[in-house]
């Protein structure tokens, strides 16, 4: 989508996508396992359920906010106000490859700004656009392959600077080192 | 994934840390047992429940979260025989920036929380539990609910475990991106399936109103893991090794402008910064001085490097007289930092040094505070934005003359008065900045 019209949206995409539709038994049966593991309230399992909703689908639709709230005995707007609470879920697709720098502190005075910089560049996005939340993707290259994004200290800051990409940690980044990381993961 | 050191330094002891990056030691039940593992365990199930909570009482094991709330006394909260379900929620979401301690007990020895939390499960007549972990932890989630089913397999967990006639389940719960699940009312509240709102207090406790408006234990993740040490090595010896009123061993994690920056475990106590800076993290940078120290994560009060605090002590005839304590010379445990106006807070020592620019510094905290504030409270909220407008634009050159006068103001207006401790977290960094700092601010004011 074009950034004109995503503004005007206020961060939030047209909905165009019908995830549920692309439901699996498999899937359905592990809803029922995390539901499994909250037998006193079912609502607790919101938060593992978008996880896996996000996992699977790669973010959030409306038909996915419904099914869950349906799911769940909630209401839809039980399961977006917590799409625009908490920063890991979003709504609409971001890269296959997330690469989420430290900003923080301790990471900030190793370097992590520059770092992500690097980021930016190799993978070919404007190292300058910022990333709002609210359930929006971050920044995410053309070809929809890599997102960028600054996120708080990841609980690493011994061997800053830090960046989580994809699941995996990646620890004492050195601006020279990024064009070779972003090389693997092509 | 090792920022543990190899060799420990003298002044180490390492109990939590003992099989952290240890070559040949794998996160699984088979290796956990072969190192001694759930032997506290079953000394447990043999135990009265009283028996247990007076020995973590005995053993003076403080919280390793950041407020350092007295343990046992924290069970004891807890009434056995109420009638009521209980439960225990482990505060793994650690996201208090300089604070990475947690995560290597997560991923190298899951076990060992595991034999914690059932012992405090058994002592507090809980049977359900939840290990909340922060979901940057993707890896550390799987692993410990791997080490979950093994337990379960083998019976330590699970219905009747160690046929004591004691059943308990532990789940995994993972977070989803947000600073302040880390407070414990908000972890609640995001475990119930909701925004992580911090609840209105009081009641201060969960034991009173937790999960389920039931009585509730919430503990961090190392809290849990000294607990299994207590009923190894004994109460008595475990308060032993730390001072009157902080027993057994703390983890410490340094970051920043030191050689060695890293975890480390020490008795309780039994470092000065100057040895933690200098002996055991190798100094500062070549050619460089220290210029500060934030000693307790990043909300805690900044420590200036030469500055000397005046304490009570105890003069040569045992009257109390008010001594000079050089800035190098405080010791690292909770009553010493405390009288110099700080805290040990998470124990994330963060070090900068004369490179080091303290606008730029508190500029990045404010946008951490500013990111992750929840939104509840007006002051929190707007202040916690306020400063870090402030602050950027003072890095840009915008500075104008009122601007530490007015970013101590709104600091001073936000402590205090709002829901959680977030309002404090947030002045905190301002506050001292300002005050241990005035001439960078003062020019920046300028510019
Ligand atoms: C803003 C805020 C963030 C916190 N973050 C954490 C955290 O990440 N991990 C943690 O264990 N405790 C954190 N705490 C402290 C918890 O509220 C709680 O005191 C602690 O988990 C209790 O466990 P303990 O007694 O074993 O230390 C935080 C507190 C506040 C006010
Ligand atoms: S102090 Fe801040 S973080 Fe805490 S409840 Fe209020 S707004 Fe939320
Ligand atoms: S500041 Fe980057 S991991 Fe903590």
């Amino acid at each position: 989508m074009r950034r004109e019209e995503k503004q005007r949206n206020h961060g939030m995409t047209e909905m165009k996508t019908r995830q549920v539709e692309q439901m699996t038994p498999e899937f359905e049966a592990d809803v029922e396992e995390l539901i499994s593991h909250y037998p006193v309230s079912k609502r607790s399992a919101s938060l593992p359920l978008l996880h896996h909703w996000q996992n699977h689908f790669g973010f959030v639709d409306d038909t996915g906010i419904e099914w869950i709230a349906a799911k769940l005995d909630l209401t839809p707007i039980n399961i977006l106000e917590l799409l625009t609470f908490y920063p890991w879920f979003r709504r609409e697709a971001a890269g296959k490859t997330i690469i989420r720098v430290c900003r923080t502190l301790a990471c900030a005075m190793a370097g992590s700004y520059d770092v992500k910089e690097k980021f930016c560049e190799a993978v070919g996005l404007d190292p300058h656009v910022e990333h709002h939340g609210f359930g929006s993707a971050p920044p995410t290259t053309p070809d929809g392959k890599f997102s960028v994004e600054f996120v708080e200290c990841l609980a690493c800051c011994g061997s800053a600077p830090v960046a989580l990409i994809g699941d995996d940690l990646v620890e004492n980044i050195k601006p020279s080192d990024v064009p070779a990381i972003v090389k693997n993961l092509k | 994934m090792s920022a543990l050191h190899p060799t420990p330094h003298p002044k180490e002891r390492r109990i939590i840390f003992e099989n952290i990056s240890k070559p040949g030691y794998a996160a699984d039940i088979d290796t956990y047992i072969a190192n001694g593992g759930y032997e506290s365990l079953k000394k447990a199930v043999t135990m009265k429940p009283s028996e247990i909570i007076d020995a973590v009482k005995a053993a003076n094991l403080r919280g390793r979260g950041g407020a350092g709330f007295p343990c046992g006394t924290k069970w004891s909260f807890i009434k056995y025989d109420d009638g009521k379900p209980h439960y225990i929620v482990v505060n793994g979401d650690e996201s208090e920036p300089g604070t990475f301690k947690d995560r290597y007990i997560l991923h190298q020895d899951p076990h060992q929380l595991i034999e914690g939390l059932a012992i405090s499960a058994f002592a507090t007549n809980t049977r359900l539990a939840y290990i909340y972990i922060r979901c940057e932890f993707p890896h550390a989630a799987k692993i410990v609910w791997k080490a979950i089913q093994e337990a379960k397999a083998r019976g330590f967990i699970g219905k009747n475990l160690l046929g004591s006639g004691f059943d308990l389940d532990i789940y995994v719960h993972q977070g989803a991106g947000a600073y302040i699940c880390g407070e414990e009312t908000a972890l609640l509240e995001s475990l119930e399936g909701k925004r992580a709102y911090p609840r209105i207090k009081p009641p201060y406790f969960p034991a009173v109103l937790g999960l389920y408006m039931k009585p509730t234990i919430v503990n961090n993740v190392e809290t849990l893991c000294h607990v299994k040490h207590i009923l190894r090595i004994g109460a008595a010896e475990y308060a032993r090794m730390g001072t009157p009123g902080d027993g057994g061993t703390r983890t410490m994690c340094v970051s920043g402008d030191v050689m060695r920056p890293g975890i480390y475990e020490f008795p309780c106590g039994a470092v000065t910064i100057r040895e933690l800076i200098f002996d055991v993290c190798g100094g500062l940078k070549p050619g460089r001085t220290l210029k500060a120290v934030i000693p307790g994560g990043s909300s805690a009060k900044i420590m200036r490097a030469g500055e000397v605090y005046k304490i009570k002590g105890k003069g040569p005839d045992g009257t109390m007289v008010d001594k000079d304590l050089p800035m190098l010379d405080v010791v690292m445990d909770a009553s010493t930092l405390q009288s110099v106006g700080t805290m040990m807070g998470s124990a994330g020592v963060m070090v900068l040094d004369d490179s080091r620019d303290m606008v730029w510094a508190l500029n990045n905290l404010n946008q951490f505070y500013a990111h992750e504030s929840c939104g509840q409270c007006t002051p929190c909220r707007e202040g916690s934005l306020w400063m870090s407008k402030m602050t950027t634009r003072m890095l840009d050159g915008g500075g104008r003359d009122k601007d530490p006068k007015t970013l101590q103001d709104i600091a001073n207006n936000i402590a205090g008065r709002t829901i959680c401790a977030f309002g404090e977290a947030c002045s905190w960094p301002t506050q001292s900045f300002l005050a241990k700092f005035p001439e960078e601010f003062e020019k920046a004011a300028r510019s």
